[in-house]
């Protein structure tokens, strides 16, 4: 008997039940429209966020220019904000900046693109799957922890070695900033290598070439978008990182090219004057924000540069 | 000597004959790959089984075969680009030019400037088509601009590609259609002047009006290079080879003439392969 009534149930045929589900459709309907609108504003929130910080930075800014003229800003070589005559020159913080990005870019660049090569081109498999996680757990480690590495090791020994460097000075975060933004070039260049097909690579070995010359002069050329994107977003981290530079540099506002001194990035006169007691509305106060703002422009810059070169030096296969 | 009456030395020395044009041809067609007891395996699967082969200058080898049967395995492993896979290991030997290539004293580079290779995918690099032509001269040290343009010329000439990209030589060889593609990859090959070219199917990504241009310049190209190319294409096989492999399992089921071998198959299995009972 029960088969029988199952039999009577399944004469009704699979078009007829969806011809019936279909007529309920109505709140699938609505969710067709509404969920879209819903993802919508989500994803707005992040350009909002950009529009809010910069429309932040731009009016207090602008307080800040209404008392110091942009000129000066801009080529002031002198930065002395608590001084009886005010200075507020940017140069020794973007020179700060710059110092140390260089020298994390030196460090970087050469160990993180051999880093690469080696796990893109020669690490087999095995060697591959356990060396790139242990990669990228040196980018997981908190800046905070590289900065007290900074001055706490690293400085003591770069002293030993050479005792003109001061305690606080710009070398010691450079270099640790540079091991930091080793795993960005290295995963990263990695990825761009090793998205090159292996039939391009067979084609090159296949004409009598060393695996060596294929890497340099295939492989690499042919992932050259991406291993530029990778340097220059390690650059614009480098340029954004705060608290090794903090720690280890110390807050003189130097405006030079000694390597043993102490100098101040952007990043860190934001944290000294913002941790500070700068009065609401003074001049020391709005600098926070035209320095911000710099250092702003500057990332954006960088990543905007990332994606361009990317795209105009894209090798396509 | 047809003055000679008697019979028997009338034989004689057609036989003679016979044989100084056995002899002649031999002279003209050495050997260029001879394979004895080649055994591969990948990890522990046996891909090749007691392959002995003797593959001639100047002709054109097909090897046939449904898949998975070791037709490319054993065309990888006369340059040595079996090696890419991990795990694999061979025995036996195989003689290039009275040298056994799978000595470990061989280097792979000069072997394989020696033979060239065609893949079954075109993979011109990601450059123009000029550099794509000139890669393996200036790697092996040539670097006048003079000689490369030329080369440049003869190698796109020699691949019969030289009047459809002769004017767009610094564009990208990805701009061009899969069948181009695949003549520039020739044309790359014949640069640095090889002896031998070995073709990994090289017309199954291709449409047929560009297997057509591939097999007449196959055509062109056997009266300079030793051609051996695997193809699962048996009508291919037919019309461009002078002898054809049939390999099966891992093993050489039959060697013989081209006309041969798909008229006349000596043995039962390459007879069902031909005429489509299975593969």
């Amino acid at each position: 008997m029960t088969s029988h009534s199952k039999k009577e149930n399944n004469a009704v045929s699979v078009s007829e039940m969806i011809a019936q589900n279909k007529q309920k459709k109505s709140f699938h309907n609505f969710n067709e429209k509404s969920i879209p609108v819903f993802l919508f504003l989500l994803a707005s929130i992040t350009i909002l966020t950009t529009i809010g910080i910069l429309y932040t930075l731009i009016s207090e800014a602008i307080h800040f220019f209404m008392e110091v003229p942009i000129l000066d800003f801009f080529t002031g070589t002198e930065l002395k904000p608590l001084s009886q005559d005010p200075q507020f020159g940017i140069l020794p913080l973007l020179n700060g900046t710059l110092i140390s990005s260089i020298i994390a870019i030196l460090v970087a660049g050469p160990i993180g693109l051999m880093s690469a090569i080696y796990l893109s081109e020669y690490a087999s498999d095995k060697v591959r799957r356990v060396l790139k996680p242990l990669l990228e757990v040196l980018a997981g480690i908190p800046t905070i922890v590289y900065g007290f590495f900074a001055f706490t090791f690293v400085t003591p020994i770069i002293r030993a070695i050479w005792p003109q460097v001061e305690a606080t000075n710009i070398l010691s975060p450079g270099l640790v900033m540079g091991v930091m933004i080793i795993p960005m070039i290295a995963s990263l260049s990695e990825d761009a290598m090793s998205s090159v097909p292996n039939r391009i690579r067979e084609g090159s070995l296949a004409m009598g070439t060393t695996r060596l010359e294929t890497t340099f002069k295939v492989v690499i050329p042919a992932a050259l978008s991406g291993i530029i994107a990778s340097f220059v977003l390690a650059i614009s981290r480098a340029i954004g990182e705060t608290m090794i530079v903090t720690i280890a540099s110390g807050s003189s506002k130097n405006f030079t090219f000694d390597l043993t001194q102490s100098m101040q990035t952007m990043t860190a006169y934001i944290v000294e004057v913002s941790g500070g007691e700068a009065p609401a509305g003074s001049t020391l106060h709005y600098s926070l924000y035209a320095v911000a703002l710099t250092l702003f422009a500057f990332t954006l810059i960088m990543n905007l540069l990332a994606k361009y070169v990317s795209r105009k030096f894209r090798e396509e296969y | 000597m047809s003055t000679l009456t008697e019979k028997g030395i009338k034989i004689d020395l057609q036989t003679s004959q016979d044989d100084k044009e056995a002899l002649s041809q031999i002279k003209e067609k050495s050997v260029i790959y001879d394979t004895k007891n080649l055994d591969l395996w990948y990890g522990n699967s046996h891909a090749l089984k007691n392959i002995n082969l003797e593959i001639l200058e100047n002709e054109v080898t097909a090897i046939i075969g449904p898949s998975g049967c070791g037709k490319s395995t054993y065309i990888k492993t006369l340059n040595r680009m079996v090696e890419l896979v991990p795990g694999v290991s061979t025995s036996g030997s195989i003689s290039y030019k009275n040298k056994n290539i799978l000595d470990k004293s061989i280097k792979v580079e000069d072997l394989r400037t020696q033979v060239g290779m065609v893949f079954q995918k075109p993979n011109p690099f990601p450059k123009s088509i000029y550099e794509n032509i000139v890669y393996g001269p200036r790697i092996h040290g040539i670097k006048k601009k003079a000689i490369l343009d030329e080369i440049v010329e003869k190698s796109l000439r020699g691949a019969a590609i030289w009047d459809e990209v002769k004017d767009r030589l610094h564009q990208n060889a990805y701009g061009l259609s899969g069948g181009q593609q695949q003549r520039i990859c020739i044309a790359r090959c014949l640069a640095v002047e090889p002896d031998v070219i070995l073709m990994d199917e090289p017309t199954s990504a291709l449409d047929p009006i560009s297997t057509l241009k591939i097999e007449e310049l196959m055509k062109e190209l056997k009266k300079q290079y030793t051609i051996i190319i695997v193809t699962h294409n048996m009508q291919q096989a037919a019309r461009i080879s002078d002898k054809t492999v049939f390999m099966l399992n891992g093993e050489v089921v039959e060697f013989s003439e081209t006309d041969q071998l798909f008229s006349n198959p000596s043995d039962k299995r390459t007879e069902d392969y031909i005429t489509g009972r299975f593969g």
